[in-house]
């Protein structure tokens, strides 16, 4: 009988992830809901302590798979880890992250299971026992509520990175910590990671970036972008780019949102200079705070934005940056 | 070098979305049909691997005959042959079973390579690829935006962009690529390419010519369910920062996203 919510920690170089804390927090909603415990699984090398601090969040046992093998994921290694740990353990609801790992990590392992699987969520209940949860589709021009067939267990989802509440720390929680088998030979031929270049030192991938600074057509060349560098240096964000500022060869593609780029959910998302095309609005549709700087007042964008400055970027940003220095200090 | 290029048709990025009045579903008059852009670039690749080691590229897409239509525009760019897998049964089929039928169409064609889109812009599942990978049991080279083939050809290496880093990864052949957008810049078919195309073979597979059960797939076989389809919650248009110069724009708009927003 499946029985139990798990969830699937993050590390990056021995560090946990952000968003293991939101899915914990998450799972422990769900199991008292359900009225079950939590586990959380941490896969990573030497990773067993950092591992314990997430009894913080609500779980209440940890299972680590500690292996110089899993220092780096790939699918190929983490597979078939977590399939034994979900076998052996039979949880009724699987939880994992929406990011670049979690997303390629539940793809496979879905199909190992041979379970539904349910992508980058934004919420989560549980109903008549059972798990229920929304999902943007069409980059957000639709919402999906999901739920999984009865032979369908675990009910697996993913949640989208910074759209779930994460439970406040109590220090006071503690979680026994088990060791899992690390068996990484399932007979299937393997992709390797030969090499780790760095692009940009400390940059977050958009789709879980705290605060994003986006610019369109209005910044008129490449060159335009170094007033969004330097607003997004000083608020602690990333800069993203409209699909036209992308086409235009700009910005990198790796920096585009929208419905055929990343989907974003940051808790700021400032727009400058773009007009708000729909394959636009859907990518960053979730953010908690929109803002919009145009000097076209009809522009479609101000129509979604919680606060708009009808002016030219060029003129109002670098103060702008100026004044947020100031607030922040 | 045999090429595997898999096609989903979805509805044009453009195209306004609304819920059918069954509520599961999207309506669908008056969708503009088009090959998944992200499918467009594996087409592209598997072309200009093609091009480079020889081979062929075969293309194939699941659904309905609508899907023919994107299958002729990829022959149309230079891909050699098209397979369709369409059933009544199929429709309504969730990730896994597509990804079930799609591995029965091609496990028995020696293919070297198989390049699928990272996800397809409708669902925005990205379950196919890797779901294909695991049934055939072969490596998955996720969300690319390079790819290099070995002189040999029995190798690939790829670059994977995650969280400010590039990834090379590698594997050896058969394998399954999943493309990102920036991997390449598809061709337009040309008018030659397109009077060829409509000569090039076409074959429709139904699920008993796979040898599967209709019975797992379909709407009623779903592993996940659809409760009900709405509208995005709308957001409420705020309100416009006021101020006699771009200065004062910018200092009232930075008070009130650290005082009354509260996210700086």
């Amino acid at each position: 009988m499946a029985q139990g919510v798990m969830v699937i920690a993050e590390q990056r170089g021995g560090e946990i992830h952000k968003i293991s804390n939101e899915v914990t927090s998450e799972g422990r909603r769900l199991a008292d809901a359900l009225g079950q415990d939590l586990t959380t699984v941490v896969l990573g090398s030497g990773v067993k302590d950092k591992a314990a601090a997430l009894a913080r969040y609500g779980a209440d046992k940890i299972i680590a798979a500690d292996d110089p093998q899993l220092e780096n994921y790939t699918s190929d290694a983490y597979v078939p880890v977590i399939a034994e740990i979900v076998k052996a353990n039979e949880p009724a609801v699987l939880l994992l992250g929406a990011s670049s790992m979690g997303k390629d990590l539940s793809a496979r392992l879905s199909a190992r299971l041979g379970v539904g699987m349910a992508q980058d969520c934004v919420s989560f209940a549980v109903e008549d026992g059972k798990l229920t949860a929304v999902r943007p589709i069409y980059a957000g021009k639709a919402y999906a509520k999901v739920t999984f067939s009865d032979d369908s267990l675990p009910q697996m989802a993913t949640a989208r990175p910074n759209v779930l509440a994460v439970n406040e720390p109590d220090a006071g929680r503690s979680a026994d910590v088990v060791d899992a088998p690390v068996n990484l030979d399932d007979g299937q031929s393997k992709a390797k990671v030969a090499e780790v270049v760095v692009d940009e030192s400390g940059k977050v991938d958009l789709t879980e970036a705290d605060k994003i600074v986006s610019g369109g057509r209005g910044m008129k060349g490449p060159e335009g972008f170094q007033v969004l560098e330097e607003l997004a240096a000083a608020i602690g964000g990333s800069v993203g780019a409209s699909r036209s500022a992308v086409g235009a060869g700009w910005r990198s593609h790796t920096d585009q949102v929208g419905q055929t780029g990343k989907v974003v959910s940051p808790n700021l998302y400032v727009a400058c200079g773009i007009s708000g095309a729909i394959q636009h609005l859907a990518g960053m549709s979730t953010s908690k705070v929109i803002v919009a700087i145009n000097k076209d007042p009809d522009a479609p964008i101000f129509q979604k934005a919680d606060y708009g400055v009808v002016d030219d970027l060029f003129k109002v940003v670098p103060p702008l940056t100026e004044e947020v220095k100031k607030v922040m200090a | 070098m045999k090429i595997i290029a898999c096609v989903k048709q979805v509805p044009d990025t453009e195209t306004q979305i609304k819920v059918a009045p069954d509520g599961t579903s999207i309506a669908q008059d008056g969708i503009k049909w088009v090959m998944n852009p992200y499918d467009e670039f594996g087409v592209e690749e598997a072309l200009r691997l093609k091009e480079k080691f020889g081979g062929e590229v075969i293309v194939v897409g699941l659904g309905p005959k609508r899907v023919t239509e994107s299958l002729r525009t990829a022959l149309a760019m230079g891909a050699d042959k098209a397979i369709l897998v369409t059933d009544d049964a199929l429709e309504g089929s969730d990730a896994l079973a597509v990804a079930r039928a799609l591995a029965a169409a091609v496990k028995d064609l020696e293919f070297d390579l198989i390049l699928a889109g990272q996800r397809g812009v409708d669902d925005d599942q990205g379950l196919v690829g890797a779901s294909l990978a695991e049934f055939l049991g072969i490596p998955h080279l996720p969300v690319i935006t390079k790819l290099e083939a070995s002189e040999d050809g029995k190798s690939v290496k790829a670059n994977r962009p995650v969280e400010g880093k590039t990834l090379v990864l590698e594997a050896a052949l058969p394998a399954l690529v999943t493309a990102q957008k920036g991997l390449n810049e598809p061709r337009y078919a040309s008018l030659p390419g397109i009077m060829k195309a409509k000569k090039k073979p076409l074959e429709e597979k139904s699920l008993a010519d796979l040898g599967l059960d209709a019975s797992e797939f379909g709407t009623g076989a779903r592993k996940l369910k659809v409760i009900e389809l709405t509208p995005p919650p709308e957001r409420q248009a705020g309100k416009i920062v006021e101020g006699e110069s771009p200065e004062e724009k910018a200092a009232a708009l930075a008070k009130l996203l650290h005082d009354e927003a509260k996210v700086i």
